[in-house]
């Protein structure tokens, strides 16, 4: 099978600096896999994610989706932002339907595809909320939906409940499971928590301080579909856990 | 999930009737302050002027008997209407082309490092200096007075609107850039709903110094419309009728700066979110 995202010895310095955020980085994303990007922080995981979506060129090397080069943002990825990144001035379903809009669908193909993404994530009743309305839980759920809507291939996922208190941050891990068991698709997951990357992922690569390279690479062998206390429970995630906390703690010395 | 998020949903709505009754007794405790200070400085007004001289000064019941007087005889209209005129039109002016240059400065790069140094440095020289020079190029009439009042008004509006479109959120650009916007798209999704409130703030700035630049103009060209008023009762120290014309200047600024102060809630409600928590 081949990938459906390959990274061949990607390099790319921190915008601006003489730091180099990755270097000779390469990796491939399965067709439907969950992978999960854990490293220590400021290792340029969330410039690598920017690489891959084309928001940002490659210093050396190549990243190619389906097997052609990535030199701008495509229409089969969608990225979830750390900070959500909604617009303050446009409400819960016109953020949704933003992608859509300037995809150029009809309002009537757009307005059914927001509500059913809306649904979805649970937020149908709050369609005409404005963002500032709404709880951050509560906003993820709109950058999240955001991004399903244009019903892309590849979801690129920025560290995306970081900005979230733990409790919050749960609920939303759960949801996504609920969500990935729906609507599967391939994601490019970043985060610092090793916990989520054991919960969400298939695979998760641990890279190394910068300039970041891969430093190994884990199969999560849960089943799914999967609930978190269920994960917890599985002696294995205690073992994977320790594997995982030891890889980064000798990153981080 | 669904379910979850309606229960929520009616919860919420508790809350928020909660949140809306203590916003609304909130707000009455205000008014009533605001009132009572507003009366309270009125009576002290109005006794003290009653012990002056009324060829120096007149208490509020005489001002407002003078003003009726006025607007009945029809003497207060003709030179209202002629200020309030040439403050619209210079206010006008001011703020198209200072919304229009402010947003080109802040697009064009060149255009950014080529004007900045004169921007500022007409921003920070007193109008009032160059009121000489104006009425040499525009004359003495209407065409001067307004001039001056452009040049009062346009300076806010520029930089601020500068100001809102240099500001945009990078974060919300690259969203953008993201879900492949197209540069048309990109100033109506983002760049112009973010500057808005910036330019509404800037067209308030420019509201005071315009009338401001109103009365100057009135005084330094022709003296004639509300600045000719105030000189003529002046000169007959008929002070509750100099008075009138002020009264009027300052409830047309507070009701205007307020109505722009209303837009920009209206138009930004989230720049505003979180105040009552």
């Amino acid at each position: 099978m081949t990938p459906k995202i390959q990274i061949e010895q990607a390099s790319r310095m921190f915008s601006g600096g003489t730091v180099s955020a990755f270097e000779d980085l390469s990796f491939d994303v399965y067709d439907n896999e969950i992978l999960c990007i854990v490293g220590p922080s400021g290792c340029g995981k969330t410039t690598l994610l920017r690489c891959i979506d084309g928001l940002v060129p490659l210093s050396a090397g190549r990243i190619l989706l389906d097997g052609s080069p990535v030199t701008a943002p495509p229409s089969r990825m969608a990225m979830v932002f750390q900070h959500f990144g909604l617009f303050p001035w446009k409400t819960v379903e016109a953020n949704v339907g933003y992608g859509l809009r300037l995809a150029g669908a009809s309002p009537v193909v757009a307005e059914d595809r927001v509500r059913r993404t809306l649904t979805l994530v649970g937020l149908q009743p709050f369609a005409r909320y404005y963002p500032y309305q709404l709880s951050g839980g509560m906003q993820q759920r709109v950058g999240l939906a955001r991004a399903l809507a244009i019903e892309p291939e590849v979801l690129l996922m920025d560290e995306p409940f970081a900005a979230l208190d733990a409790q919050t941050r749960e609920i939303l891990q759960e949801e996504m499971l609920r969500i990935l068991d729906q609507e599967r698709k391939t994601i490019v997951f970043v985060t610092h928590s090793i916990d989520e990357a054991l919960l969400l992922g298939d695979r998760v690569i641990v890279l190394t301080a910068r300039p970041a390279r891969v430093r190994a690479v884990l199969q999560v062998p849960f089943p799914r579909p999967r609930a978190l206390a269920a994960v917890r429970a599985d002696p294995a995630f205690g073992t994977l856990r320790a594997r995982l906390w030891d890889l980064l703690r000798q990153e981080l010395q | 999930m669904n379910g979850q998020a309606v229960v929520l949903s009616t919860q919420q709505r508790a809350v928020q009737a909660a949140a809306a009754r203590l916003r609304r007794r909130r707000r009455l405790h205000d008014a009533i302050v605001r009132v009572a200070s507003v009366c309270a400085v009125l009576a002290i007004w109005e006794v003290g002027a009653r012990e002056m001289s009324p060829l120096l000064f007149a208490p509020p019941s005489r001002i407002l008997a003078a003003g009726v007087e006025m607007i009945g005889s029809g003497e207060l209209w003709p030179y209202l209407s002629l200020s309030f005129r040439v403050a619209a039109a210079g206010m006008l002016l001011g703020t198209v082309v200072g919304i229009a240059a402010g947003v080109l400065i802040a697009r064009v790069r060149l255009l950014d490092l080529a004007l900045e140094p004169f921007v500022i440095a007409l921003y920070s020289t007193p109008m009032v200096a160059l009121i000489p020079l104006v009425v040499i190029w525009a004359g003495f009439g209407d065409a001067g007075k307004t001039v001056v009042i452009f040049l009062f008004a346009v300076f806010p509006v520029l930089l601020n609107t500068y100001q809102g479109v240099r500001g945009v959120d990078t974060r919300l650009l690259e969203v953008a850039r993201s879900f492949r916007t197209s540069e048309r798209a990109l100033w109506g999704d983002v760049i112009l709903p973010s500057a808005l409130p910036f330019i509404v703030a800037g067209v308030r700035l420019a509201l005071g110094r315009a009338l401001i630049g109103m009365v100057i103009a009135d005084l330094y060209t022709s003296i004639s419309g509300i600045g000719y008023l105030i000189v003529r009762y002046a000169q007959n120290l008929q002070i509750d009728r100099l008075l009138v014309p002020v009264v009027i200047l300052s409830l047309t600024g507070v009701t205007l700066v307020q109505a722009l102060r209303w837009a920009e809630m209206r138009i930004a409600p989230w720049q505003f979110a979180g105040r009552d928590d």
